[in-house]
């Protein structure tokens, strides 16, 4: 189910702004009001157009005094009824791991941002990085499945903002929006539409009675609706393991069964949740594995290749790009299926090697992976891409 | 056994979750007593129950949302104030109070706690005092008083403890107040008083941990705290906040210390926005999406 977008949070128009503040007119179209935030490069642009924009929109915006308290605060605020969400990038991302725990346990609808620069640590400050794909996957402890998706330019921060948004209230769950320094500071056109052409998901909230409400009881889409505070339903909400009415329950049974669904609610829907992008596949030899900023630099490389001739054998070597705009959950079967049928993959990636090992994982030793690994900083010289597609090809 | 056990002759009842029942709690814990005076406070405040949020840490004293039949909230260790923080900020139409331990409000959330002291954030932090980490088996918490045996300090402490009256007035609370499990009647006084008073609200409960504290360094069982309490303890109303620090087997100063006035943080945004802003700013309310 969907609805239209409250047109006060949509500033419909063309624009010429970067990715952070096109990410920050996403998450207003999308119905956010609250936003708690804490800042750092290359992030803080987000909450800044954010501060500027609520009070005349009507909402929230309150910097916290660190990361542990951004991550929470947009909790409570999503409790009372609010959508919400927070913005940070790898040293603040790494203090919200917690936090990112606590949203899945307790099935939190909300958002978190990062725009990632060079790490470990303070790292790179201002330059990009991809490093912290899989930390948005794992960085939490415990089992869990979690939604990420990696835009490419400033329109598709807008754009998949709403996604995002939209995505976490239909499944219940914090979604890791994972943009780079250099989409974050690009500046391109942006197109915000109408308000009555976008579609939000509203909240699932429950509509029975509350002595028969069970917080946790989940309907078909292994998803249980929701309710919010104030409204007589008297809920509890844990972080401990907790039955289908949200007490606690630390049985090995009642793990079992809660950790399982909140896997399951993820790998069941995958089909629905992902998106990708797949440009000349059909009769690929070689595809290339990109998201985010790399994934242009990929387009481009394989331009370059194209251009030059290639052969394979007595025909033109056929290259096609497979872009993940939803790195998570992973398109195994996608992948797969590609691997069966083509030479080899070649993953670029701002980082030492870290979708390159799903694409390998995926691909079941049926093609081989060749990743483009950089340590951050910038990207790619599409030359290096170049050099690795034919290497695949070979 | 605390005073929650006999819940048929409690008028407080209806303020429990009885089917969660029998509690974790030790025989002779001072939490269920506080419980206790904070229904009791409930029950005289008139208030309307449904909206009424309680928010807690992680520990002993950090269960006590999950016994209450309110909309309740057990959060992560040290972080309730910031969650009560974001829900009160999106509800003001809701009474947001946060019921934890020392552990959790003064060490890992210590930073959340003065924080919202500074900006005043209307919620109501109630402290349940046992100076040590229950939950974890009795370690040192930054409240233990010196030369008190813990489970990480077993040649006793040395660390100059909080004394958190000082530290909550210091850092803006409007209304702050310490008591014992012993101070069953003033304790929900208090606690009704807090209700009524808007800003940021903080009182400690001096309480005992017979478990982890009180055995350990020989002071006796639950019962026996409660006559310490009773004698050590002299009411101080209005005292200097400077002057109440607790020692290991000295004076125990209880009573109001602190009741004034100051915007709290919505009235100051609200404020801050009509003057800088004018027709342009939209007042809120409570946040709720479609
Ligand atoms: C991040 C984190 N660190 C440590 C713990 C373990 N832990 C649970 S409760 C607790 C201390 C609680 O002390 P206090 O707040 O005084 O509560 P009490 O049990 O004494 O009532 C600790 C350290 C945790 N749950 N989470
Ligand atoms: S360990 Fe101490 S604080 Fe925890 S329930 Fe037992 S007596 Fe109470
Ligand atoms: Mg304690």
């Amino acid at each position: 189910m969907t609805v239209h977008a409250d047109p006060k949070g949509v500033l419909t128009g063309t624009h010429f702004i970067d990715g952070d503040h096109a990410c920050c007119e996403g998450a207003l179209a999308a119905g956010a009001r609250f936003a708690s935030g804490y800042p750092i490069t290359p992030s803080t642009e987000v909450v800044e157009r954010f501060a500027a924009r609520i009070p005349s929109v009507g909402g929230v915006f309150i910097q916290m005094e660190d990361e542990l308290a951004a991550s929470i605060a947009l909790q409570g605020a999503v409790w009372g009824g609010a959508k919400a969400f927070t913005v940070t990038s790898g040293p603040g991302f790494s203090l919200m791991m917690e936090h990112i725990g606590y949203a899945l346990m307790t099935e939190t609808p909300c958002v978190f941002v990062d725009v990632q620069r060079g790490g470990p640590s303070t790292g790179l400050p201002t330059m990009p990085a991809q490093g912290d794909m899989m930390q948005c996957r794992w960085g939490s402890h415990g089992d869990y499945e979690v939604i990420a998706l990696a835009p490419n330019s400033p329109q598709e921060c807008f754009d998949l903002t709403i996604r995002a948004f939209n995505l976490a209230e239909k499944y219940r769950l914090p979604v890791m929006f994972m943009m780079d320094e250099c989409v974050g500071h690009m500046t391109e056109k942006v197109v915000i539409p109408p308000a009555d052409q976008i579609e939000i998901t509203p909240r699932r909230l429950t509509k029975q009675a509350p002595d028969e409400f069970l917080g946790y009881k989940a309907d078909e889409d292994l998803v249980p609706d929701i309710a919010k505070a104030g409204d007589g339903y008297r809920f509890h909400v844990t972080g401990l393991t907790h039955n289908e009415k949200g007490y606690p329950s630390m049985t090995v049974k009642t793990q079992d069964k809660l950790i399982h669904r909140l896997q399951d609610k993820i790998l069941q829907n995958a089909d629905d949740i992902s998106i990708n992008e797949e440009v000349d596949l059909d009769a690929a030899d070689v595809v290339v594995v990109a998201y985010g900023i790399t994934s242009r630099v990929a387009m481009k490389a394989i331009q370059m290749v194209r251009d030059s001739g290639q052969k394979l054998g007595n025909r033109k070597l056929r290259i096609g790009m497979f872009r993940l705009i939803t790195p998570w959950p992973f398109p195994d079967k996608k992948i797969r299926a590609l691997a069966g049928r083509i030479r080899g993959f070649v993953v670029p990636e701002l980082n030492l090697g870290q979708m390159s090992r799903e694409v390998e994982r995926a691909s079941g030793g049926l093609a081989k992976t060749i990743a483009v690994t950089h340590a951050g900083g910038t990207v790619h010289s599409p030359e290096e891409i170049a050099e690795a597609i034919l290497e695949a090809a070979r | 056994m605390s005073e929650l056990v006999s819940l048929h002759e409690n008028p407080t009842e209806q303020f429990l979750r009885t089917d969660r029942m029998p509690h974790i709690w030790c025989p002779g814990c001072g939490i269920g007593t506080t419980v206790n005076c904070f229904t009791r406070a409930l029950l005289d405040s008139n208030a309307n129950l449904d909206k009424v949020s309680v928010v807690s840490g992680i520990g002993c004293s950090g269960r006590v949302a999950g016994y209450l039949n309110l909309d309740s909230f057990h959060t992560t260790h040290g972080r309730a104030i910031p969650f009560a923080t974001g829900l009160k900020l999106a509800r003001p139409d809701l009474d947001v109070v946060v019921y934890s331990g020392d552990g959790d409000l003064f060490a890992i959330g210590g930073n959340h706690f003065i924080h919202a002291a500074r900006r005043n954030v209307d919620i109501k932090v109630i402290c349940v005092n046992n100076l040590v980490y229950a939950m974890t088996g009795g370690q040192t918490a930054p409240t233990t008083p010196g030369d008190a045996l813990t489970s990480t300090s077993p040649y006793g402490t040395f660390e100059p403890s909080f004394n958190l009256p000082q530290l909550a007035e210091a850092a803006g609370a409007v209304y702050v107040a310490r008591w014992t499990t012993y101070h069953v009647r003033q304790l929900a006084k208090s606690m009704f008083e807090m209700f009524n008073k808007k800003g940021f609200a903080f009182i400690e409960v001096l309480s005992p941990c017979p478990t982890l504290y009180q055995r350990r360094n020989k002071m006796g069982d639950g019962m026996e705290t409660l006559r310490q309490y009773k004698e050590l303890s002299k009411r101080k109303d209005g005292a200097s906040t400077s002057e109440v620090g607790l020692t290991r087997d000295g004076e125990i100063v209880v009573g109001k210390f602190v009741d004034r006035d100051r915007p709290d943080y919505a009235t100051l945004m609200k404020a801050h926005y009509q003057h800088t802003m004018g027709d342009k700013y939209v007042e809120t309310g409570a946040i709720i999406c479609q």
